[in-house]
């Protein structure tokens, strides 16, 4: 992680809101060093067998198109109108009444009008006039309408990669139209002419095959998980279990691979493997499926499926009872808003029961697919874990609600009953900045690269400066939430914005505070740091 | 530039229809042909944009969850902004529909210190209601001039409309506030950097043709009187079927006549299709009960996976070198 390419945050934070001289339809867009992403390369491309793989940079002049591009975006346009009832309702119902201009974290940390969710709508609604529509056919740039050209798809590239698929404007919009699905849409469009970026198919080539983004192999995954039992170990004096691909057990745990592969987040998958320990549970990690992360949602729907359908067919071919999915946040929005309707039905599964509580989980006995905050909270509110919260004394805790599990679930209070039974020092960021009205990370959607960064720390700025207002009054040490990508995009967007504030995961807290049988007395938590000590409380 | 544009239209609108009062013929084509026409045009629009949008699948369930969802049962859930089933979907769209609920969260940054500070703006919220409302109120005050005997509850909302009894005749609230809504709704568009930077020309010509409406008829209620009865003649003839010419009904009603004709011709191919629209927008007209009840995609079709017979095909050994199982040896 380097910041040498990017303005320091006093500069950074100098956002001017005034809308530049020029309209946004003749103002061109700039690739300025910092904001963009690298494009998809041809391998990934291949590998997935996405059109026009080729070498090519943003900062080109030729964007090496296919000839009939036009054509391609104008059919796809057809296509997708007559496929979703959202995408033509929301090239044609917005009445731009602003609401969800200041809505945008990447507006509101980078100033571009363009960042206005209703502008960047309006760069897809303009082509949609022109051809679509009778008035825009008929008076052209008087209704709004303007011709598909080069220069749009440039601009729809820089911002469409420049949208997080958040839905913050979506919860403000007076008709529900949601960015993300136009983003998606969008994004879905430009695949069709070979322009996505690196970030996102690389890690869905890798999904695809090895079953997990980050491209890891069967004994990888093992050893990884086997490591973070060792630790386990290390910090408790208890050896927990690794199972994997197990046949006949009760429940398939799918979780992102981030959890396993990088720290922070492998501090949370430590603490699903002592909780699954401490309770006895009958489960099983799968190789195959060993991705909860889906960046098909930042493809195509294609995409989604075609990653997705991995974890059904494993919960088949495993012959488990249902489906225990990890802290992550678009993964869950896929989980609960795409996976059944796109590869159930799940007759081979049963509907979900905790077999420590008896629990009936009711809202998941179709999908079958759990979010552990639901499992972990029963768990608590049954007095099924010994806790000691205490041992999470040294931190002061703040939490964030990601994206997906805040607009697109509504998981809200689970979380927040785990953290106030597992720790002392908890307090809630400004109310306009959690619950549905969340900021992002600022690098959800593929958008966490190395050299997106000046783009991510602007995104990012409304939820740092929400941290660092808490980490002013509270002391806050602690930033809590449930995403791998969160986890990952947090920890730089805090060391650049709010230094002295690390991310956690909800389970790493647990696992601290969870007293498990025959463990040794702690004196450090899962990171080895040391616990504050009882004389000096 | 759009917004003179705008200007520009609605001018000459007043010419044409001034035009219009100083030819016989022309009056006989406003008043008989052109209702029949405006409203066709209007019915038949509307309707065939709600069958535009129905007709396109709504494949996936997407609603916006603005509040906790339906989960443990000892966990208090938002049944009306995270809603589960059927009724609490309708209780969310009235909210919506007659509230502008999602309107009324309006918030506004501004960065103060080195700090984005949200306020609460709930001004939009406030005068976009107030318009909307009062609208519905003078539209079906309307109704006097085409039903006879006029229905009580008409009358009756107009006494309660004109409740304050200031000035003869009597002050419509409703009048008053419609004027207000739309003067802030046109100023903001106008004042506001942002609003004009997004602004275009249907944002303008809707206003001003709706503003041109209200002001023509507030003329005629309280400065330049018209014969009621010629008005009253006139909108019978039209819904029985027997359309009559007006008999001195002055330039002043054309010109209203002229933009609500031009309004109802308008409204079909414009943005003010969030009419019918908001009612079938897929993130808030759905339940958020994906988990419970699968939604079915119409078009959901195959697609390339990568199995696990393959996947285990291309790391076979790999996976038994880590003492996993196989299914294959």
């Amino acid at each position: 992680m380097s910041f040498d390419h990017t303005p320091k945050p006093d500069e950074l934070i100098d956002v001017c809101y005034d809308p530049p001289k020029t309209p946004w339809t003749k103002t061109p867009v700039d690739f300025r060093p910092g904001t963009w992403s690298y494009p998809g390369t041809p391998k990934s491309l291949t590998a997935l067998g996405l059109a026009n793989p080729r070498q090519w940079q943003p900062t080109d002049e030729d964007w090496k198109l296919p000839e009939n591009w036009k054509e391609i975006i104008l059919d796809g346009m057809k296509e997708r109108i007559g496929k979703h009832r959202s995408f033509k309702l929301f090239m044609d119902l917005c009445v731009r009444c602003g609401a969800c201009a200041d809505k945008c974290h990447f507006y509101i940390g980078s100033g571009d009008p363009k960042n206005m969710p209703v502008v960047r709508a309006e760069l897809l609604r303009s082509v949609y006039r022109r051809y679509f529509t009778q008035s825009g056919r008929m008076f052209g740039s008087l209704a709004g309408a303007r011709d598909l050209t080069v220069d749009v798809l440039k601009e729809w590239f820089y911002y469409f990669f420049q949208c997080t698929e958040c839905r913050r404007c979506s919860v403000f919009c007076p008709y529900g139209i949601d960015q993300a699905e136009i983003t998606m849409l969008g994004r879905e469009l430009l695949n069709l002419v070979g322009l996505n970026i690196n970030w996102v198919t690389e890690p869905a080539a890798n999904c695809f095959r090895t079953g997990n983004h980050l491209g890891i192999q069967p004994g990888g995954v093992k050893d990884m998980l086997e490591f973070l039992a060792d630790d386990v170990e290390d910090r408790t004096g208890v050896r927990v279990a690794v199972p994997l691909n197990k046949k006949g057990a009760e429940i398939l745990f799918v979780t992102p691979s981030g959890d396993y592969f990088a720290d922070p987040g492998t501090y949370t998958c430590a603490g699903y493997l002592a909780l699954f320990h401490e309770i006895g549970l009958d489960y099983t990690f799968s190789t195959y499926a060993s991705e909860g992360g889906n960046f098909g949602l930042f493809t195509s729907h294609e995409m989604i499926k075609r990653l997705n359908a991995k974890i059904y067919a494993e919960a088949k071919r495993l012959g488990v009872k249902w489906i225990l999915g990890g802290e992550c946040g678009h993964m869950w929005r896929v989980v609960q808003q795409y996976m059944e309707t796109m590869n159930g039905p799940t007759d081979f599964l049963e509907e979900p029961v905790s077999p420590i509580t008896g629990t009936r989980f009711e809202n998941a006995k179709s999908t079958k697919m759990v979010h552990i905050s639901e499992f972990t909270a029963d768990l608590i509110r049954n007095g099924k874990l010994k806790l000691d919260p205490s041992r999470n004394d040294h931190l002061r805790v703040t939490f964030h609600d990601s994206c997906n599990p805040a607009r697109a679930m509504g998981l809200f209070e689970e979380p927040r009953y785990i953290i106030n039974n597992v720790c002392n020092n908890f307090h809630e960021m400004a109310e306009d900045t959690i619950r549905e009205n969340t900021f992002c990370c600022g690098g959800g959607a593929g958008l966490g690269n190395d050299e997106n960064m000046e783009m991510r720390m602007r995104g990012g700025m409304p939820r740092a400066m929400a941290v660092k207002a808490v980490k002013e009054k509270y002391d806050v040490n602690r930033l809590a939430c449930m995403c791998a990508i969160d986890r990952a995009t947090l920890t730089s967007l805090m060391e650049y914005w709010v230094p002295g504030v690390e991310v956690m995961g909800v389970h790493e807290l647990v696992a601290n505070a969870l007293i498990m049988k025959g463990e040794n007395e702690r004196t450090t938590d899962l990171r080895g740091e040391p616990l504050k000590r009882e004389e000096s409380k | 530039m759009n917004l003179l544009t705008s200007l520009i239209a609605v001018l000459i609108l007043t010419l044409l229809a001034l035009g219009v009062s100083s030819s016989a013929g022309l009056t006989y084509l406003l008043t008989v042909v052109i209702p029949y026409a405006a409203f066709a045009v209007f019915i038949v629009g509307f309707v065939y944009r709600i069958v535009q949008w129905a007709k396109a699948p709504v494949p996936f369930r997407i609603p916006t969850t603005c509040g906790q969802e339906k989960s443990l049962p000892w966990i208090k859930r938002e049944a009306l902004d995270n809603p589960s089933c059927l009724c609490g979907v309708i209780g969310r769209m009235a909210l919506e529909v007659l509230l502008f609920r999602s309107l009324f969260r309006n918030t506004t940054v501004s960065m103060q210190q080195k700090r984005p500070i949200y306020d609460s703006a709930k001004w939009l919220w406030f005068f976009g209601l107030l318009f909307h409302w009062s609208l519905l109120i003078i539209v079906i005050r309307h109704l006097r001039f085409f039903i006879e005997p006029i229905a009580p509850w008409i009358n009756g909302l107009s006494s309660v409309d004109g409740f304050f009894q200031s000035g003869i005749p009597t002050l419509y609230l409703s009048d008053a506030a419609v004027l207000a809504g739309l003067t802030f709704l046109f100023l903001r568009r106008v004042v506001s950097p942002r609003l004009r930077y997004i602004s275009i020309f249907t944002d303008y010509f809707s206003l001003l043709l709706i503003l041109g409406a209200v002001t023509t008829g507030l003329l005629m209620r309280h400065f330049f009187p018209v014969d009621l009865l010629q008005v009253k003649n006139l909108a019978m003839g039209w819904v029985t079927f027997s359309p009559v010419r007006a008999e001195g009904v002055g330039t002043l009603f054309y010109i209203h006549l002229c933009f609500v004709f031009t309004l109802m011709i308008w409204f079909p191919m414009s943005k003010l299709m969030h009419m019918g629209g908001v009612f079938l927008s897929p993130t808030r007209n759905l339940a958020n009960n994906n988990r419970m009840k699968r939604h079915i995609n119409p078009w959901n079709a195959p697609v390339k996976v990568h199995t696990y017979e393959e996947y285990e095909d291309d790391f076979r050994d790999k996976m038994k070198l880590a003492g996993l199982p196989v299914d294959k040896e």
